[in-house]
């Protein structure tokens, strides 16, 4: 069967699937609508939870970004998992034990204030919607590539996929559709890592390919690696890190904070039965995540390594790295370089004239590095390769066959929905639940609220398909933005009303608002005004990453820490809570007593 | 808060302090402050700061977690404040 039927077959059986879970698990309450009835099994939710956190992002960008990065790299890993640590300690289950729908309705009834609920609408819907809009892209650009529809046409069935399950399922839908994206995604990024890892080591599981000697030799694959890249002009694999140690501290920081501070991750713990299996849930969440996560950086390394090997022969055969013979010769080029030249995301320029493909870092310091590669008559390396080819091309770079490139379509699919339909969840309960109900119509009852829910989540679907089609020229600043105003804003905010019996609206709602403003000044500096190009004034504040080298995406922990310092100091001059909030505080920090989550106000 | 609550509090804050100091060691401490020390040594074909960074710290979280569920799960029963 040819690669195009195959393809359309894995996705369409894979779409109907869901579909078929989306007519069986229908929402007829709001609690079923929010939260899935209550009465999702830990380890269940625990895979919905890895689904609706890994998105087109970490399914597909990934492992590129490790590969180009190397060593530094280990900031997405550590950071992305190490938010799941926070999220069990210190927000999870006390958030669950509190019992409500939303995040913004636990920061508005912690804090006595409609204010503070609402500042806190503002932050998930900011920080939501700018997620979004990369999942729908990320939709439309897997359509395109592997459906051969235009990416237009692939947003529209996005959007129509996720429709049928999220507005008729609400939470009880996305949480089953969830799971079996989570099963496809999963397969469609292991199996062709068992593939190469088994090709290159001879050990079928990657986590310990990585580590292990290249087949037949007794060297090991990361010695082999280091040596390949650093005699093509680039640092040192394992060791070269992402800025200087400092901004790789605090970057990584940021997105562990950010992590626990993600409004649709937390939400998923709602739908727990008890504050005990809200714990546990995490922790299988992410057992499900680490199965992705500790095979990126060996696909990282691994596909690094053979599309070395593929365009330079030397690289496996040993010999002169800089030889004439060793370079590839374009026309003798593999199939799916040809296949991935159509889409533009690899690109050749034969820049010395000689019809062979030279790849290397051309902007080397060592400049005894950069007089061989001069000596041997390169004149700049001929390869431009997009990170994103890394998971996507891998099965055809190792020459796997055609129902694993298949996999890889669906999964990527199966990555940017289930993320997607998450966040839609997350907007569409803010809107319904906490300004509809909670401000502006507070007697609305049970079915209209319901009905309220799936209209904002209908809306909330056409926005995102809207900002899918047209993105706005900003996308690839906005995850940054998502995780700089969850670690800025929500996290510490959430901690406090938790951890702080004292603290009081006054200071909460300061210090939200600081550590805001602060991260979106720094943002805007250097990405322009809500990501307008030209109105960046990144001069004003002394020079790019001028904090101390701290690099805009990096900045969600300073913000953090200046929202905790604000509502510290604002705390202290304002007057105490109320003595029932204190109560009610004390009231979370204890499991005993937890009921069903319900939306009363 | 009462007498109970006080001390069931300080129990949880003691084993949360224990929780996120591994939790610091493992990703800050031996996966980017002292990786390039770590490197030194070596874990088969991995340098041991670079598998802490890709592969070690994500390990040891997943056992924190499961650690610190069935702690607490401990600590609720002996202060009797178990669903």
């Amino acid at each position: 069967m040819d690669l195009q039927t195959m393809t359309y077959l894995v996705v369409g059986a894979s779409f109907a699937l869901y579909i078929g879970i989306a007519i069986w698990a229908r929402a007829g309450s709001t609690s079923e609508f929010y939260v899935a009835g209550g009465g999702v099994h830990p380890i269940t939710n625990g895979m919905a939870t890895a689904a609706d956190w890994m998105s087109a992002a970490s399914f597909i960008s990934m492992a590129g970004l490790i590969a180009n990065m190397g060593y530094g790299g280990g900031l997405f890993l550590m950071g992305w998992t190490g938010g799941y640590v926070l999220l069990a300690c210190l927000l999870a289950p006390y958030l669950r034990k509190f019992g409500k729908f939303t995040v913004p309705q636990f920061i508005g009834d912690r804090f006595y204030s409609k204010t503070a609920s609402t500042v806190a609408v503002i932050c998930l819907l900011t920080a939501s919607i700018t997620y979004i809009i990369g999942q729908m892209t990320g939709v439309g650009v897997a359509f395109s590539r592997f459906l051969g529809v235009s990416s237009e046409m692939g947003i529209y069935i996005g959007m129509a996929i996720v429709f049928a399950y999220a507005v008729f399922g609400g939470m009880k839908g996305i949480t089953y559709t969830q799971v079996a994206q989570y099963v496809v995604l999963i397969l469609a990024y292991t199996v062709p890592a068992i593939f190469i890892s088994l090709n290159l080591t001879g050990n079928p599981i990657p986590q310990l390919g990585l580590g292990a000697d290249m087949a037949g030799t007794d060297v090991s694959l990361l010695t082999k690696l280091d040596q390949v890249v650093t005699d093509l002009g680039f640092g040192k694999y394992t060791t070269t890190t992402a800025g200087s140690t400092l901004n790789m501290f605090v970057y990584t920081l940021s997105l562990m904070i950010g992590t626990a501070g993600l409004p649709h991750v937390i939400m998923r713990f709602f739908t727990v039965p008890t504050v005990s299996d809200a714990r546990i849930s995490a922790g299988w969440a992410l057992v499900f995540i680490a199965i992705l996560y500790t095979t990126a950086p060996a696909v990282a390394a691994m596909a690094k390594l053979n599309l070395h090997s593929t365009v330079n022969t030397a690289v496996m055969k040993g010999g002169d790295i800089m030889a004439p013979e060793a370079s590839l010769q374009y026309e003798e080029r593999p199939d799916w370089m040809k296949r991935w030249e159509k889409t533009g995301l690899l690109k050749f320029a034969d820049k010395n004239g000689d019809g062979r493909i030279q790849y290397y870092n051309d902007k080397s310091k060592n400049a005894d590095f950069n007089a061989k590669a001069e000596a041997a008559g390169w004149k700049g390396s001929e390869l431009t390769v997009n990170a994103d080819i890394i998971v996507l091309a891998n099965p055809e770079i190792a020459l796997l066959p055609n129902w694993v490139i298949a996999l890889v379509a669906a999964g990527g699919l199966a990555a940017a929905l289930s993320t997607a339909a998450g966040l839609l969840m997350a907007i569409s309960a803010a809107v319904s639940h906490d300004l509809v109900k909670g401000i502006f119509k507070p007697d609305i009852s049970d079915s209209g609220e319901l009905m309220a829910g799936k209209i904002s989540m209908a809306i909330a679907i056409v926005i995102a398909g809207y900002l899918g089609l047209n993105p706005p020229g900003f996308a690839a600043g906005t995850v940054a933005l998502a995780f700089g105003i969850a670690a800025s804003s929500l996290f510490p905010a959430i901690m406090m009303g938790i951890f702080s019996k004292k603290m009081n609206k006054e200071g909460a709602i300061a210090g939200m608002i600081a550590g805001l403003a602060i991260t979106l000044f720094y943002v805007f500096a250097h990405k322009g005004i809500f990501f307008i190009k030209g109105t960046d004034f990144v001069g004003a504040i002394g020079g790019a990453n001028s904090f101390f080298g701290i690099t805009p995406e990096a900045f969600g922990a300073v913000g953090a820490l200046v929202n905790f310092i604000v509502a510290f100091v604002v705390d202290k001059m304002t007057k105490e809570p109320p003595e029932h909030i204190q109560h009610m505080v004390e009231n979370v920090r204890i499991p005993r007593g937890a009921k069903a989550v319900d939306g009363a106000h | 808060m009462d007498q109970t609550g006080q001390a069931y509090w300080s129990a949880v804050l003691g084993l949360l302090g224990k929780i996120l100091a591994i939790w610091f060691v493992v990703s800050f401490g031996a996966g980017i402050l002292f990786a390039d020390a770590l490197n030194g040594i070596k874990l088969g074909g991995y340098p041991l700061g670079f598998w802490f960074a890709h592969q070690g710290s994500i390990y040891i979280f997943i056992a924190l977690i499961f650690y610190y569920a069935k702690a607490m799960d401990k600590i609720d029963r002996k202060f009797d404040v178990h669903e």
